[in-house]
C-alpha cells in the first residue's frame, strides 16, 4: 500500500465538477505518479481521440479535430520517441498538476491536460469559462473514455472543474499541486500566484507573448496553391482573432518582389476573411483607434487603403522602439519592407516575442539568431503556429512535469 | 470663413445643399488648422494620405475614433490659451476624455448651444428645476460631462433650483416653495435620464402614493445622457415619456444627444422624437464593414461633425454609438436638416485569444 497524502480539508465550496468529481479533487495528492509515456495513458488518449472522430459534431470544429489526431497512438508514440531519454536514470510525473486554462480559447485545456497525463500525473484543470461546443465535445468524449476498460484507471487522474475568481478556491488547488501550470496573461499570473505553492512544487507561467511572420516575397510568389497559404495564415490569425500569443502582429516581407508578393496575398487573403470570418462591428472601430494611435506616435505610418475594414494594415519606415504596445487583434497587421534581417534585432531581442511563422527559408534568421536574441522560442511554416508540442514557449514541458531519480 | 457667419443663420433652417456647402468650407479650414496646430492629428492625416483637394462633401473629411481623446492629448492651440478641460463622465478607473478648449471655443460652444435649445424652448429665459444635486458641478477646474451640461443649460435659467440634495434625494420642500413661487409660468427642467428616472419620477411615485402630487404642466424637460442604465432596467423611451407625464403632467419631453467631445452642438429631439442636426453641426451613419455611409433606415456607426472646434482636432468624430437616419430636411416639425434616431452603444466585442483567463474579470 503506497502511503497516502490526503488533502485534509473539503475543497472549498464554488467548484462545478464537468469530469470528476469532488472526492477525485480531494484525492488527487494521493494519485502514484507514472513513469512519462506509459502505455495506459497512451491506450486512454488513444480512446479519447477514437471517441472524437467518431463525434460526428467534431467535424464542425478543426480544432477539435485537431487535437484528436494529437493525441492518437502513432502521435503520441512519435512523441514518447522524442522525449524518451536513454542516460539510464528514471523518470517519473511530478503528482498532482493545477492547470489554469485560458477561458477564450477553446481547445488549450484539453493538450494541457495531455501533457500532463503523457508525463504522469494527475490533473486538475479549470476549463475554460465559456460555453464553447469544443468543450462540451471533448468533455463528453473523456468522460465516454474514462468508462471503457482501459479508462477507469485514469478516473483518479482527470478532474475538469470551472469556477468564478474566488481566491479561496486558488489557494486550495494551489496547496495540493506539485506543479501549478497558468496559461496566458500578465495580470492572470499575477492573479494567482497570490496564492502560495508548497515549497517544492514548481510553476509554469505563458506570460503575454506576441509573435511574427516573416515573408520572402519570393518565395510566397513561387507556391502555386495561393488559396491555402491564405488559409495556413487565416488559422494562424483570424481563427483566434489574431489575439493568440502565436498570432502574428507584424508581417515582415523580404526578398525582391514585395510589392507584387503582398498585393497577391493580401487579395486571397481577404477573399478567405469575407467569407470565413465573423465580423463585429466594433472591432473596425477598434482598428481605427490602434491605427490612429500607431500614426500619432511615429512620423512615418501609412495606413494602408482597403476597401473594408476586415483587414487593417500599417506599413511602417522602421521597427519603432515600442511597436509592439499598439498591437491589436482582429485583423491589424503592422507591415515592414525588410531589407537587412538584422533590422530586426530589436524586435527579435523582445522577451514577449515568440513565434515566427515564416515563408522561405527560415536558415537566414540564423545569423540574427546567433546574436544573441532574448525573444524568440518556435520559428514554424505558416500555418503551423497554433500547433501545440511539448515544447512550448521555450519551456520542455516533459522535463517541467517530471522528477529525475538518480540511478548509478 | 468664421463660426459668426454660421450663427447668423437660424439654426434649422437651411437645406440640405446649403448647409453642405457652407459646412464644408468651414470643415475644411478646421482641418487644415488643427493640421497645422496639432502635430499628432497631422501625423494621422499623413498616415491615411489625405488630401483636401479631394473632399467634395462632408463624407470626404477624415474623422477620428472618440477613444483617441481618451488616449491622447490632442490640442492645437498652444497650452497658455487653454481656458477650460473638459473631461467626459467615465466610471471609476476607466480613462476619460480630455477636451481643451481656448476662450473662442467655449464661447462658440454657448452661442451655439444657445440658438438650438431656444429654437425649442423660446428666447425668454425660464424658472429652472435642475434635477441633480448641486455639488455635481462643485468643482470648476475639471469639468466632468454632467457638470458640463448642467451648467451649459443652466444659462437658460432666470432662476434655478437643484431638485436633489447631496444625498440624491429629493427636496420637496424647495421644490413645493419653488412651484408656487413660479405658478403659471413656464418651467424648464433639466437632468440626466437616469437621474430623472431613479430619483425624481420614482420619488413621485412613492410620494404620489402618499397623496402628495406635483403639477408640472406648466413644464418643459430637457434630458440627455443615454439609455444604457434605463435599457438595462427595461424601461422605453416610450414608457419613459407616458410615466412621466401621468405623475406629474410633465408633457413636453426633450431628449438630447450629445457628447463632450463636441459640447455645444447637441443633438436635440422634436415634438415628433426625432433628433435634428442643427447648423453648426452634422451626423454620417457608417457601414461598419466599410465605413461607407448609410442608407436612409440603415442601422451604422455615428459620425458627428461640428463646425465649432477649434482649440482640438474634433470637429470629426467617430462615435461608439449605433443610430439611424430617418431623412432630410422633411420631418413634420418643420426644422430642416438631417433628423436622426439612436440605436445604442456598439457591443463590446468578444475576442478569443490566450491572455485573459482573469484579467477581464478584474479590469
Amino acid at each position: 500500500m503506497i502511503p497516502m497524502r490526503q488533502n485534509l480539508t473539503e475543497a472549498p465550496a464554488g467548484i462545478s465538477y464537468f469530469v470528476g468529481d469532488n472526492d477525485v479533487l480531494r484525492n488527487l495528492g494521493a494519485v502514484p505518479a507514472k513513469e512519462p509515456f506509459s502505455d495506459d495513458v497512451l491506450d486512454f488518449l488513444n480512446e479519447v481521440s477514437k471517441m472524437l472522430m467518431a463525434d460526428s459534431r467534431s467535424k464542425l470544429y478543426s480544432d477539435v479535430i485537431t487535437f484528436a489526431f494529437w493525441i492518437r497512438r502513432g502521435s503520441t508514440s512519435k512523441l514518447r520517441e522524442r522525449f524518451e531519454r536513454s542516460d539510464g536514470n528514471f523518470r517519473l510525473g511530478r503528482g498532482a498538476v493545477f492547470h489554469i486554462a485560458p477561458s477564450n480559447v477553446p481547445v488549450n485545456y484539453a493538450y494541457s491536460l495531455a501533457a500532463g497525463l503523457l508525463t504522469g500525473n494527475a490533473n486538475v484543470v479549470r476549463i475554460p469559462s465559456k460555453d464553447f461546443p469544443q468543450v462540451e465535445i471533448i468533455n463528453e468524449a473523456i468522460e465516454k473514455a474514462l468508462m471503457t476498460d482501459s479508462g477507469k484507471a485514469m478516473r483518479d487522474r482527470v478532474c475538469l472543474i470551472r469556477y468564478g475568481r474566488e481566491r479561496e478556491i486558488n489557494d486550495y488547488l494551489s496547496n495540493l499541486a506539485d506543479v501549478r501550470i497558468i496559461w496566458g496573461g500578465d495580470e492572470t499570473i499575477a492573479e494567482i500566484r497570490k496564492s502560495p505553492l508548497r515549497p517544492r512544487a514548481g510553476e509554469i507561467t505563458f506570460a503575454d507573448r506576441f509573435s511574427v511572420a516573416i515573408i520572402n516575397s519570393n518565395a510566397y510568389l513561387s507556391i502555386r496553391n495561393k488559396s491555402k497559404t491564405a488559409e495556413d495564415f487565416y488559422n494562424d490569425t483570424y481563427f483566434t482573432d489574431q489575439n493568440a500569443c502565436t498570432s502574428p502582429r507584424i508581417v515582415i516581407w523580404t526578398g525582391n518582389k514585395i510589392d507584387e508578393a503582398k498585393s497577391l496575398f493580401w487579395a486571397e487573403l481577404h477573399k478567405l476573411v469575407s467569407e470565413k470570418y465573423r465580423f463585429q462591428p466594433i472591432q473596425a472601430v477598434n482598428k481605427l483607434t490602434s491605427a490612429c494611435l500607431l500614426a500619432a506616435a511615429y512620423s512615418g505610418v501609412k495606413i494602408e487603403p482597403s476597401t473594408d475594414n476586415l483587414i487593417i494594415r500599417c506599413k511602417i519606415g522602421e521597427v519603432y522602439d515600442g511597436l509592439m504596445d499598439f498591437k491589436d487583434n482582429s485583423g491589424f497587421f503592422f507591415e515592414y519592407d525588410c531589407a537587412d534581417i538584422m533590422s530586426l534585432r530589436d524586435l527579435f531581442n523582445d522577451t514577449r516575442c515568440q513565434t515566427v511563422a515564416y515563408i522561405g527559408e527560415p536558415e537566414t534568421l540564423i545569423p540574427l539568431l546567433k546574436t544573441g536574441v532574448k525573444g524568440i522560442d518556435r520559428i514554424v511554416p505558416v500555418g503551423k503556429a497554433m500547433d501545440f508540442d511539448l515544447i512550448w514557449d521555450g519551456y520542455e514541458l516533459c522535463e517541467r512535469l517530471t522528477r529525475t531519480l538518480i540511478l548509478s | 470663413m468664421s463660426f459668426d457667419e454660421l450663427l447668423q443663420i437660424p439654426p434649422y433652417s437651411l437645406g440640405r445643399e446649403d448647409k453642405e456647402r457652407l459646412l464644408t468650407v468651414r470643415l475644411l479650414e478646421l482641418t487644415e488648422r488643427h493640421r497645422a496646430g496639432c502635430s499628432r492629428y497631422a501625423r494621422i492625416l499623413d498616415s491615411t494620405g489625405f488630401d483636401p483637394a479631394k473632399v467634395k462633401d462632408l463624407s470626404g473629411f477624415p474623422f477620428l475614433p472618440v477613444r483617441l481623446f481618451k488616449e491622447l492629448s490632442l490640442k492645437s492651440v498652444p497650452q497658455e490659451n487653454i481656458v477650460k478641460t473638459m473631461t467626459s463622465s467615465g466610471t471609476t478607473g476607466q480613462a476619460v476624455s480630455k477636451i481643451y478648449l481656448d476662450r473662442i471655443t467655449s464661447f462658440n460652444q454657448q452661442k451655439a448651444m444657445i440658438k438650438i435649445v431656444s429654437d425649442f424652448t423660446g428666447s425668454s429665459r425660464m424658472p429652472m428645476i435642475i434635477i441633480d444635486c448641486p455639488s455635481v458641478v462643485k468643482d470648476r477646474n475639471m469639468f466632468s460631462a454632467r457638470g458640463a451640461g448642467i451648467l451649459g443649460f443652466s444659462m437658460f435659467g432666470s432662476k434655478r433650483i437643484y431638485a436633489l440634495n447631496d444625498d440624491m434625494e429629493l427636496d420637496t420642500e424647495a421644490l413645493r416653495g419653488f412651484l408656487d413661487e413660479h405658478a403659471n409660468r413656464p418651467i424648464l427642467l433639466f437632468g440626466f435620464t437616469f437621474m430623472i428616472w431613479q430619483h425624481f419620477y420614482k420619488e413621485l411615485i412613492r410620494l404620489g402614493d402618499q397623496g402628495i402630487t406635483f403639477d408640472l404642466s406648466n413644464g418643459i424637460i430637457i434630458h440627455g445622457g443615454g439609455w444604457k442604465k434605463l435599457v438595462s432596467e427595461s424601461v422605453s423611451q416610450e414608457e419613459f415619456r407616458t410615466h412621466l407625464r401621468d405623475v406629474c403632467g410633465l408633457d413636453k419631453i426633450h431628449d438630447y444627444y450629445g457628447m463632450v467631445e463636441q459640447t455645444g452642438c447637441i443633438y436635440m429631439q422634436c415634438e415628433y422624437g426625432h433628433m435634428h442636426a442643427s447648423v453648426f453641426s452634422d451626423v454620417i451613419m457608417r457601414r461598419p464593414l466599410d465605413f461607407a455611409p448609410c442608407r436612409v433606415g440603415e442601422k451604422g456607426i455615428i459620425q458627428v461633425l461640428s463646425s465649432i472646434p477649434e482649440s482640438y482636432p474634433g470637429h470629426s468624430i467617430l462615435t461608439e454609438d449605433e443610430g439611424v437616419l430617418l431623412g432630410e430636411d422633411d420631418c413634420p416639425c418643420g426644422r430642416k436638416g438631417k433628423y436622426f434616431e439612436i440605436v445604442g452603444r456598439l457591443k463590446n466585442a468578444e475576442i478569443r485569444g490566450c491572455s485573459d483567463t482573469y484579467a477581464a474579470k478584474f479590469n
